[in-house]
């Protein structure tokens, strides 16, 4: 018996290790943002439709909004387009847009060909602002509340069900 | 051109960025672009990574040794956008610390039960001299 307990006891205690390392694996590779539940990074971008005005992380303070990190060369993101323009077909929260390492002429095109969910749109050439909410690849979605905070943030396109289930969810009745 | 040969197989010039003209300030570059991973390639660092995004961030990295921060300051400052992920080392942490220790425990375990087996082994060689059938008996 007792020369069973070691080797067994090893086994239960390298199964722990195992399940425990399982179970908080990131799931497929997606990286967890630190970001979420602080204050959102600052930025202010030039808007894709002026380039005279800019695009600032002050105009949309206090209130919850949407911000999404896509490109004209990104090809989940045409996935996700519709589900954005429905999105603010309901009205219930603005969507800032940054135009992530794209031109212009190429992010224009793309929004008057498929139609504008943006209730404003930031060019980010450099990366400056992606780099500081930590976005590894487009499109990303945060969902920021009023003071600021980041709530949540989406790695992929939004579908439905992240919008009903992930978004929509941590909105208060009120925007509800 | 050193630093190339020590630090990656080939010198095929995927950071095309005018080196630091301090050595000191280039040497920091270097190690700091080797030891964060490349976000969207996930098993290279900036450094090697082709992609748009470690561009960025090399130049990130050089903005901020400019900028007079400290390697350590850097290192912090994406692992505070990023998570901990970032980094190819894992640091020294409460949570990290059996990551670290878990190869050296290994070894002890793995020592231990050697040890204790050949003791017995030896123990079998010097002592075992009663008849076969009499020893299954008594176990």
């Amino acid at each position: 018996m007792n020369r069973f307990l070691l080797p067994l006891g090893a086994f239960a205690l390298l199964a722990l290790v195992l399940a425990v390392g399982l179970k908080n694996a990131p799931e497929k590779g997606v990286i967890v943002s630190p970001l979420v539940g602080k204050q959102g990074p600052a930025y202010d971008m030039p808007d894709l439709h002026d380039v005279a005005r800019r695009v600032t992380s002050n105009d949309y303070k206090g209130s919850w909004h949407l911000i999404n990190v896509w490109g004209s060369w990104c090809e989940a993101c045409r996935v996700e387009h519709p589900v954005l323009l429905a999105i603010q077909g309901e009205a219930r929260l603005p969507i800032v847009g940054i135009d992530w390492r794209d031109e212009e002429a190429d992010g224009l095109a793309w929004l008057q060909q498929r139609g504008n969910p943006y209730t404003r749109v930031g060019v980010d050439k450099e990366s400056r602002v992606a780099i500081d909410y930590g976005v590894t690849g487009a499109p990303e979605t945060f969902l920021v509340n009023p003071d600021g905070v980041i709530a949540y943030k989406h790695v992929g396109p939004v579908t439905p069900q992240i919008w009903r289930e992930q978004i929509l969810a941590r909105l208060p009745a009120s925007t509800q | 051109m050193l630093a190339c040969l020590f630090l990656s197989g080939s010198c095929a010039a995927i950071d095309t960025s005018e080196p630091f003209a301090d050595p000191k300030l280039q040497a920091r570059y270097l190690v700091l672009t080797h030891e964060l991973r490349c976000v969207q390639c996930q098993n290279e660092s900036i450094a090697d990574s082709p992609v748009e995004i470690a561009a960025d961030l090399r130049r990130e990295v050089r903005e901020k040794i400019s900028s007079g921060m400290s390697n350590q300051q850097i290192r912090e400052l994406m692992v505070s956008r990023y998570g901990e992920y970032i980094l190819f080392k894992p640091r020294w942490s409460a949570r990290n610390a059996l990551l670290w220790l878990a190869p050296g425990l290994m070894l002890i375990g793995g020592g231990i039960v050697g040890w204790r087996v050949l003791r017995r082994r030896r123990a079998l060689l010097t002592d075992d001299d009663t008849p076969l059938d009499e020893d299954a008996g008594q176990r």
